[in-house]
């Protein structure tokens, strides 16, 4: 069984921050595939069709007949632990700084050996559930667990360096005044999480959202206005060493595109608070994250962008915030590159539309924020980097891995939901 | 003999003639009038650093920045409402220079703001105005004081459930200012001319409604009113002249009779 | 389909060993190491440049050179050349495929040459791209090298066939006692067993004394006929087998045998010894694991007896079973590519009564075992040679 993680310490004011190191990165284009599957939590190994086998490490043809359409099949991960080491030195700074870690062999019952991460769990002998696991350096690895799971399962020290388990985190939300911004901080609480920076704009501005807000356990209300280059300077500079977690929630959202729209004032503003502001929370808290990613099991851990899967293709009857969210997504991507190697992962929440009041219009299935919230976080317990939440986005997120021409003519067309 | 300006540089410089700001800081955080979000909203004020002696700029420090027009302490022109939008010199551009230098009465609400934050100045205040200090002359600017801008943040915007509440003048007495009085317009240290509730009096919004109507303007969010003597102070409230432009955020500096002690401009 | 007999090495000699002496750390190139090891061969030999026509070269560190640009930097006209990178197991298939060469005529005098140079950071660079399944497979879990990947094949093959830490330790503890008379050994302090069991752990249950030591050096020896050793006057082993496999046994999920197995019939067939004819064995010792393996998979004990095999054996060089007779990587260091020649150009001394360190008495035959290149979990390449003294 695991133990539970107990609260980490406060950070020893003598101790110099540990610089931010991650372990090896380099991957063959094959490898990368299993970091695209890692990134929405899938485990697939090559599989050759004529010789009914699986192949690992990733190769270019079948070993076995030498034929070259290998294809990406869904594997069990189960299998047998049959050998274990704890590395104790090792010449490679991330490992180096986490000895003794424990590695070993695991022989997966549809055939292949992986090395494997080990959970604490898992011995010699021992059943096993291997899957793929991003890792601090944003790439894929197998990490074996116990095959049932356990309650604290999740605390162990070797898989929290591959997840983002808001446990003893300290969490930013960037803007609380939305329904999803409550959901978290409720959601949040209930995740253990060690404190929560709800992110308010105008606090001159009461309602009854925000007076819910400030009576959540473990919240602390900061000011915090996206569309204003100071305060998030203010905010960065007052808790910018402190957020583990950042979850992007701003949201803008007014329906319409842009032939039918007049003027530009609301574009702005959806532009303003949407993608400005990530922007400026990029200038200003992202250098003290990239600064803190590995620094101990309270560091830095994750950038979370709440997107919508108007992201992917535009949804017309929403075209200017599906405008914005294309353009958060690409600036995701852009900041995926800037952290890359700081150990902290940018998660992008794909979801359709929410329960809210811009789209009372809309018919159900609209994903309810507090199952947004809880998505949310169980994806980041898993280590997810693409977390796709509620039907709409999973429709959509499919049709747009099929044949992003057609989704965008069927989207265009109005076809929407329904397609 | 010294002309009439050379008077007025020397009670400048010897403090005979005080300055008055009347202006809130142009701050990013200062509220804003909040409509129902299906509407345009004003635009806050805000500010990014174009240079700061870096590699930007390397010798100088300059930032952009943007607002509405009906941000901060703000002028509003006869064309901001409906009921002006066809006068001639209706828009800040081509308001009478007149209009921006003028003579202030200051009507003192502070007592029953403080008891009533929904109090509506009527008519009869205004006479019992006029009792004390004489009538209010044709070509003035009244300046309704409630003390108002001396709160802060969500006191200040006062927003609940219901809308805001926030004092301001009711339909009947900014008739009698307009027709009655000829005033050159209104100002108040709220964040409108109106009352909070002021969308549900007849017609919605009366001080816009009839002050804009009758080519009158007005000035928002002042502070100081409470320096200022009921009569004999004058307000200079020129707006940025902005081609077509609504409204604008300004300065507002009154002039008034000092005691010779307070150094200028203080 | 068993393999078909080979063809003899009757009249190929191997002579010429030449060590160029270690250094753990250098700041030379790999060519500067290779070049002095081809310079020994010339000096021992004494040949001229001109006269070698063939050339066999491994290393890790020539980069961005091949084997072709080595040539040219070394001012060699070649019509044979070969680039062999099988890392550990290069020693044996450097020899067999010369000795082929020059049977055949394609060459008259073929170098054999492997060396590496140690800079400070070269050993992690090297690791770190060393292979595609490397870069995918294996780099990733943190190990930096391969200690973690035989930490688990030692956990393996302990756990499998009841060897212990102790067995381990008695390879290296001989090995050690045969280091301390051999001149290049970097390891110049004697190893009790206590010091062994009781050394900073490493990856479990490897610990510092199973693990070698990088370091830079070359090694090289010349391939030639009988008789143009015998005009140069020079002392040259007979050839009596060799072979190399690669990727054999692909699919057991651990490795616990090489593809020694695959080859040790034919192999002492064609050697017409058996392995208690065999004075001096030099396995490849990257970790103790790997040379018990190389025992039995040679065929001097069953599969899983090695332990108990080694233990009841002294194993230095004036013991009953002599193994490694410079002390072997774990105690003169591993400098690279080098290490795959280390124990054939040390046997080719023994058998020519020209050794360093401690001779072996009365050596007339030796067994060289290779082992080479650890990609994702295993070894890949395996190899070895049988070579007798010229009087035997």
């Amino acid at each position: 069984m695991s133990s539970p993680l107990p609260l980490p310490p406060k950070r020893n004011p003598q101790r110099k921050a540990k610089p931010s190191l991650a372990p090896p990165a380099a991957r063959t284009r094959l490898g990368i595939r299993l970091s695209a599957l890692a990134s929405t939590g899938q485990l697939k190994l090559q599989f050759c069709k004529s010789c009914l086998e699986f192949a690992y490490p990733p190769r270019e043809a079948c070993p076995r007949c030498l034929i070259d359409d290998l294809e990406w099949s869904p594997i069990s991960g189960l299998g047998e632990v049959i050998a274990t080491t704890a590395i104790r030195a090792t010449p490679n700074l991330y490992f180096r700084d986490r000895v003794p870690w424990r590695i070993g062999t695991v022989l997966l019952d549809e055939g292949p050996i992986v090395i494997a991460h080990l959970h604490g769990c898992c011995a010699t002998g021992d059943r096993v559930r291997a899957r793929l696991q991003l890792d601090k350096s944003g790439q894929a690895v197998f990490f074996a667990l116990p095959e049932i799971e356990n309650e604290f399962m999740n605390d162990d020290a070797q898989l929290r360096e591959m997840t983002n388990d808001p446990k003893h985190r300290r969490v930013l939300i960037t803007d609380a005044r939305t329904p999803m911004g409550a959901a978290l901080a409720a959601a949040l609480a209930d995740a253990g999480c060690r404190s929560i920076f709800a992110g308010v704009a105008e606090l001159w501005r009461r309602d009854a959202l925000l007076d819910d807000l400030s009576s959540f356990p473990k919240v602390e209300l900061v000011r915090l206005d996206l569309t204003d280059t100071d305060s998030v300077r203010e905010c960065a500079g007052e808790f910018g060493g402190k957020v583990d977690i950042l979850i992007n929630t701003a949201e803008y959202l007014r329906p319409g595109g842009f032939i039918d729209r007049r003027g530009l004032a609301a574009a702005k503003d959806e532009f303003e608070t949407n993608v400005f502001g990530f922007m400026r929370l990029a200038q200003f808290f992202g250098p003290p994250m990239r600064a803190r990613g590995s620094d101990g099991i309270d560091s830095a851990s994750a950038w979370v962008n709440s997107l919508s899967v108007r992201s992917l293709s535009s949804w017309p009857e929403f075209g200017c915030n599906s405008a914005c969210h294309a353009a958060l997504l690409s600036m995701s991507q852009c900041l995926r590159g800037e952290f890359a190697g700081s150990g902290v992962r940018v998660v992008n929440v794909f979801s359709g539309p929410l329960e809210t009041e811009w789209h009372d219009t809309l018919p159900p299935p609209k994903v309810a924020p507090s199952r947004l919230a809880r998505e949310l976080i169980a994806g980041l317990q898993r280590g997810l980097e693409d977390i796709v939440v509620g039907d709409v986005a999973k429709d959509i997120m499919s049709r747009w891995r099929d044949n992003p021409k057609v989704l965008e003519r069927e989207l265009a067309a109005g076809g929407g939901i329904d397609g | 003999m010294d002309d009439i300006l050379s008077r007025l540089a020397k009670g400048l410089a010897s403090g005979l003639i005080e300055i008055v700001d009347l202006t809130h800081t142009l701050d990013a955080d200062f509220p804003v009038m909040i409509l129902p979000p299906e509407f345009g909203q004003c635009a806050r004020f805000r500010i990014e650093e174009v240079s700061c002696y870096d590699e930007r700029g390397p010798a100088w420090k300059w930032n952009n920045f943007s607002c509405g027009e009906h941000t901060g302490t703000h002028f509003d022109a006869p064309s901001h409402w409906v009921s002006g939008k066809d006068l001639p010199y209706g828009s800040v551009d081509t308001v009478p220079l007149g209009n921006l230098v003028a003579p202030a009465c200051v009507i003192d609400c502070s007592a029953e703001a403080e008891q009533n934050e929904d109090y509506l100045m009527d008519v009869d205040k205004i006479r019992e105005f006029e009792s004390a200090h004489g009538e209010i002359q044709r070509g003035s600017w009244v300046l309704m004081r409630t003390d108002w801008s001396q709160k802060k943040g969500s006191e200040y915007i006062n927003l609940r459930e219901d809308g805001a509440h926030s004092p301001g003048p009711n339909a009947d007495a900014v008739r009698f200012l307009v027709d009655e009085r000829d005033i050159i317009g209104l100002g108040t240290e709220t964040v409108g001319t109106d009352a909070g509730q002021a969308f549900h009096a007849n017609p919605p919004y009366p001080a816009h409604f009839y002050l804009h109507g009758a080519g009158k303007c007005g000035l928002q969010c002042l502070s100081g009113l409470d320096r200022l003597p009921a009569k004999g102070s004058i307000i200079f409230a020129a707006p940025l002249k902005i081609r077509n432009g609504t409204g604008s955020p300004l300065r507002v500096l009154a002039l008034m009779n000092g005691s010779g002690n307070i150094p200028c401009g203080s | 389909m068993p393999d078909s007999p080979r063809q003899s090495y009757d009249g190929i000699a191997a002579v010429a060993p030449v060590t160029v002496p270690y250094e753990r750390f250098s700041n030379r190139s790999a060519h500067w190491w290779l070049l002095k090891t081809l310079r020994g061969l010339m000096e021992s030999a004494q040949i001229e440049p001109g006269k070698i026509d063939g050339l066999a070269v491994s290393s890790f560190s020539m980069h961005p050179d091949t084997a072709v640009g080595f040539a040219q930097h070394a001012g060699l006209e070649l019509r044979w050349l070969e680039h062999i990178p099988a890392g550990g197991a290069s020693g044996p298939i450097a020899l067999k495929r010369a000795a082929r060469a020059v049977q055949s005529g394609d060459a008259s005098i073929v170098a054999c040459i492997a060396g590496d140079t140690n800079h400070i950071q070269s050993f992690q660079r090297m690791t770190a791209g060393f292979s595609r399944f490397s870069l995918d497979a294996a780099y990733p879990y943190g190990a930096g090298g391969p200690n973690a990947y035989f930490a688990l094949l030692t956990a393996n093959y302990m756990r499998q066939f009841g060897a212990t830490r102790k067995d381990f330790g008695h390879i290296a503890v001989c090995q050690r006692q045969n280091a301390l008379s051999y001149p290049f050994a970097l390891m110049k302090t004697p190893l009790t067993l206590e010091q062994y069991l009781d050394a900073r752990a490493i990856a479990d249950p490897l610990a510092l004394f199973d693990c070698v030591m990088p370091c830079s050096g070359g090694e090289g020896f010349l391939v030639m006929r009988d008789e143009t050793a015998s005009e140069l006057g020079i002392g040259s082993v007979r050839i009596l087998a060799a072979f190399e496999r690669h990727n054999a046994f692909a699919d057991d999920p651990i490795q616990f045998r090489g593809g020694w197995v695959r080859d040790r019939e034919l192999f002492w067939h064609q050697a017409g010894v058996s392995p208690e004819d065999i004075d001096l064995l030099q396995t490849y010792d990257d970790y103790p694991v790997i040379s018990l393996m190389q025992m039995e998979d040679l065929g001097f004990c069953s599969k899983g007896e090695a332990a108990d095999f080694a233990r009841c054996r002294d194993l230095t060089n004036s013991g009953q079973f002599p193994h490694n007779t410079t002390g072997g990587q774990l105690s003169t260091g591993q400098a690279g590519a080098a290490g795959g020649y280390l124990g054939l150009v040390d046997a080719i001394r023994q058998l020519t009564r020209s050794a360093l360190g401690k001779p072996v008495p009365d050596a007339r035959r030796a067994v060289v075992s290779g082992f080479g290149i650890v990609n994702f979990d295993r070894g890949v390449c395996s190899s070895a040679a049988a070579l007798s003294s010229q009087d035997s």
